[in-house]
C-alpha cells in the first residue's frame, strides 16, 4: 500500500505543472454580439412596440369576453349548445386562456425584440459564508444562552416546559367536542335491527314483541326479494328493507333520511348472488348461511371501503375497482388478490314465512376497512377454512 | 225457425228467377273456399314456418356453431376439463338473439371475452339460430318491442322512467359499465364492454342472459319495467350534449389526466421551446455606433 503511494505521488506532483498547462486550450471569450432588427431599426422597434401592445390589448378584450359569456349563455335547465358541447364552458375557457396566452406571449415578444439582450456572465462562487461571519453567528447564540441563564435557573425552565405540556389539554378536551365517540358503532350495522325484542305500549298495555328479520331488498327499487325470484348467476345490489320501509321495523322514517340514510348504505349494501350450490365451499360454522346457492356478502371493501360490484359470473370473483382487491364469493369472500387484508364479511341469510330472503342477523364481524381497535381474533377464514 | 221459412218463401215467391239456384249455390261455395282460404291455411303455414326455422336453424348451427358448442349443441369441454364452448341447452332464444345480433358470436378466437364486431349473419338467419337453440330447452325468449322500447312511453312517462332507470342504473350497472355507459376494465386483462349505442333490444337481452362474465340480471332481479328505466336512462345519455366540453371517452380522471399532461402541458412546452429558438439577428450596427 505504501509503496503503490510512494510510487503514485512524486509523479503526480512532479508531472502537474510541467504536463497540463493552466488553460490547454485558449479561452475563446464570448461570440461578438449581434444586434437585432428591433436594435438598428427605429421603425422596427415602433412595430414590435405595437405589437406587443395589440397582444396585451387582446388579453384585455379576452377578459371582457370571459365576463360577458359568462351572464350571457344558459347553463340551468336548458344549456346553450355549440356544437355539441356547452356554449358558457367553450366560452368561458376559451376567453380565459386567451387572456392568459396573450398576456404570456406579450411580455415574451417584448422581452425578446425591445429589452437589453446582452450576455452577462456571473462567475461561480461559494454557497457558505465567509469564516469570520459563520464565528460571530455562533457566538452571538452562545452569549444569547448565557444571557437567559437556562442552565442556571431550573425552576424556570421546569415549570415552563410544564405549562407547554398543559396547553395540549384545552385542545383535548375541546376537539373532542367536535364529535361523539364513535363507540361501537362500527361493529354493527342496520341488519342488525331485524329480529331485536323491543316494548311497545299497545292498548295501554306494555307488550314485548319481536320485531320481524330484516329482508333483503333490492337497491334504488326498493322492493323485498323472493328466493324464488332469482335465477343461477344473478347478482343483486341489495339494501336492507328497514331503509325503504322503516315502520315494519318499528322505527322511524327520520332514522334512515339524509345523513342517517347515508350512514346506514355505507355499512349495510349488500352483494347477492346465486351460484349452483354445488360451487360453494362454505366456511367452517357457515354452512347454513346460503339459501339455495343464494350467498349474501357486504358490498364494502376490507381494504379502505370502496363499495364494489364488479362480479365475474363464471368465476364468482368480486373486483374492488379501487385498488384491484379481488374476493371469491364462492369461499367466504376469500381475498385471492391484491392488498385487502381480510375477507369479505359474510351475512348469514335464510328465507321466512312468505319466502323472502331475511338475515339470519347483523354480521358477525364489523364491516369495511380495518381500525385500530378491531377485533382480529375473528378474521381466520384463509384457504381451506 | 217458421219465421225464416216465411221471410224465404217470400223473397223466393218474389225475386226468383231461372238461375238463382245455381247463382246462390255458386256463391255458398265461393264464401266457403275462400273462408278456407283466408284461415285454414294460415295455421298450417305458422307451424310449417316454425319447424322449417328449426330446421334452418339447425343446417346453420351445425356449420357455424357446432364446432364449439356441439353437434345439439350439448358443449365441449377441452383436454383439461374446461368448457371450449359452452352448453346451450338452456340459453334461450335471447341469448342467441344478442349474442349472434351484436357480432359476438361466431368468435374469432375462444376466449372469455367476446368482442362486439359486425353482424355475420342476417336478421332471418338470427331468427332461425334463436329458433333451433331456443327448441333445445328451457330459457329466456326473444322479448317484444314493448317490453325494451322507450318510444313506446308517453313524455311524461318517459321522465318519471328516465329518473328511475338512473337510479337502477348507478346502483347495478356502474361498477362495471362506467357511470356514462362507457366500459370498464375486469380481472385478468378482462373488460366491461362499452353500452354506449346498443339497440335496447340488446341491452335488454343482455340483461336477461348474462352474456360471457356478466351477472344475470333476470326478471326476479330487475322486472321487465325497470330494465326498460334503464334503457330510457342510457337514451337520454345519448341525446344529451356534453356541457363540460370534450368527453374524451367518458372514461374518468384516467383519459383526461393523460390529455392534460401529453397535449396540454406537451403543447405549450413545444410552443415555449420554439418562441425560445427564434430570434432574427442582423449584422447591421446600430446607427452611430458604428463609426
Amino acid at each position: 500500500m505504501t509503496d503503490s503511494h510512494d510510487s503514485i505521488e512524486p509523479a503526480d506532483s512532479h508531472g502537474h505543472g510541467e504536463l497540463v498547462p493552466d488553460e490547454p486550450i485558449a479561452n475563446p471569450g464570448l461570440p461578438a454580439h449581434e444586434p437585432r432588427p428591433t436594435d438598428v431599426d427605429p421603425a422596427k422597434e415602433k412595430r414590435a412596440e405595437i405589437q406587443v401592445a395589440v397582444l396585451f390589448a387582446l388579453s384585455g378584450i379576452c377578459s371582457v369576453l370571459f365576463v360577458v359569456s359568462y351572464f350571457t349563455f344558459d347553463v340551468g335547465d336548458n344549456w346553450h349548445v355549440v356544437g355539441g358541447l356547452g356554449a358558457s364552458t367553450v366560452a368561458l375557457g376559451s376567453t380565459l386562456a386567451g387572456a392568459l396566452l396573450f398576456v404570456g406571449v406579450g411580455i415574451t415578444h417584448w422581452a425578446r425584440k425591445l429589452m437589453g439582450d446582452h450576455e452577462i456572465v456571473e462567475m461561480r462562487h461559494p454557497a457558505y459564508s465567509e469564516e469570520s461571519d459563520r464565528q460571530r453567528a455562533l457566538e452571538d447564540i452562545k452569549v444569547g444562552f448565557e444571557e437567559t441563564g437556562i442552565a442556571r435557573r431550573p425552576l424556570i425552565v421546569f415549570s415552563g416546559v410544564g405549562a407547554l405540556g398543559l396547553l395540549g389539554l384545552p385542545a383535548v378536551v375541546y376537539l373532542r367536542d367536535l364529535g361523539t365517540l364513535p363507540g361501537d358503532k362500527l361493529e354493527h350495522t342496520i341488519w342488525g335491527q331485524g329480529g331485536r325484542k323491543i316494548t311497545i305500549v299497545e292498548d295501554g298495555e306494555e307488550k314485548e314483541i319481536t320485531v320481524p328479520k330484516m329482508r333483503i331488498s333490492r337497491d334504488a327499487i326498493g322492493t323485498p326479494i323472493l328466493a324464488s325470484d332469482l335465477e343461477i348467476g344473478d347478482l343483486v345490489n341489495a339494501q336492507p328493507e328497514v331503509l325503504f320501509n322503516p315502520t315494519r321495523y318499528y322505527m322511524e322514517h327520520a332514522d334512515v333520511e339524509g345523513a342517517e340514510l347515508q350512514t346506514h348504505k355505507s355499512k349495510a349494501s349488500l352483494i347477492l348472488l346465486r351460484m349452483e350450490p354445488g360451487d360453494i365451499k362454505p366456511g367452517k360454522g357457515r354452512e347454513d348461511w346460503d339459501v339455495n346457492g343464494i350467498v349474501a356478502y357486504s358490498k364494502i371493501c376490507t381494504h379502505v371501503g370502496c363499495p364494489i360490484s364488479l362480479n365475474e359470473r363464471t368465476t364468482h370473483h368480486l373486483l374492488c375497482p379501487c385498488h384491484q382487491s379481488t374476493f371469491d364469493m364462492a369461499d367466504s369472500g376469500r381475498v385471492i388478490f391484491g392488498p385487502a387484508g381480510r375477507p369479505l364479511p359474510q351475512l348469514p341469510i335464510e328465507v321466512d314465512e312468505q319466502g323472502y330472503l331475511v338475515a339470519q342477523s347483523d354480521f358477525t364481524e364489523p364491516v369495511g376497512p380495518s381500525y385500530w381497535e378491531r377485533d382480529y381474533e375473528r378474521d381466520r377464514f384463509a384457504e381451506g377454512d | 225457425m217458421r219465421l225464416l221459412n216465411r221471410s224465404a218463401g217470400r223473397l223466393s215467391r218474389h225475386r226468383r228467377g231461372p238461375i238463382a239456384g245455381l247463382v246462390v249455390l255458386l256463391l255458398g261455395l265461393l264464401m266457403t273456399g275462400g273462408l278456407y282460404a283466408v284461415f285454414a291455411p294460415a295455421q298450417a303455414d305458422s307451424t310449417d314456418s316454425q319447424e322449417e326455422l328449426v330446421k334452418d336453424g339447425r343446417e346453420l348451427f351445425l356449420v357455424g356453431c357446432a364446432f364449439c358448442h356441439g353437434q345439439n349443441g350439448e358443449g365441449v369441454l377441452t383436454q383439461d376439463g374446461t368448457q371450449y364452448g359452452p352448453a346451450l341447452t338452456d340459453v334461450g332464444a335471447a341469448a342467441v338473439d344478442f349474442q349472434v345480433g351484436t357480432g359476438r358470436m361466431p368468435m374469432a378466437t375462444p376466449g372469455s371475452q367476446a368482442p362486439r364486431k359486425e353482424v355475420v349473419y342476417t336478421d332471418a338467419e338470427i331468427a332461425a339460430l334463436s329458433a333451433y337453440v331456443a327448441s333445445l330447452g328451457t330459457g329466456p325468449a326473444i322479448p317484444d318491442a314493448e317490453l325494451y322500447d322507450p318510444d313506446t312511453l308517453s313524455s311524461e312517462e318517459y321522465d318519471e322512467y328516465v329518473v328511475r332507470g338512473g337510479q337502477i342504473f348507478l346502483a347495478n350497472c356502474t361498477a362495471c359499465h362506467n357511470f356514462e355507459g362507457s366500459g370498464g376494465a375486469m380481472p385478468r386483462g378482462g373488460y366491461a364492454p362499452k353500452i354506449r349505442g346498443v339497440d335496447p333490444k340488446h341491452i335488454y337481452e343482455a340483461m336477461l342472459t348474462g352474456p360471457q362474465s356478466m351477472d344475470t340480471f333476470s326478471d326476479g332481479n330487475i322486472p321487465p319495467d325497470d330494465k326498460k328505466a334503464v334503457i330510457a336512462y342510457l337514451n337520454t345519455l345519448e341525446e344529451q350534449p356534453s356541457y363540460g366540453g370534450f368527453t374524451l371517452g367518458g372514461l374518468g380522471p384516467v383519459s383526461e389526466g393523460m390529455i392534460a399532461w401529453f397535449v396540454g402541458m406537451g403543447g405549450m412546452l413545444a410552443f415555449a421551446i420554439w418562441g425560445a429558438s427564434h430570434t432574427t439577428r442582423t449584422s447591421r450596427k446600430k446607427d452611430g455606433a458604428d463609426a
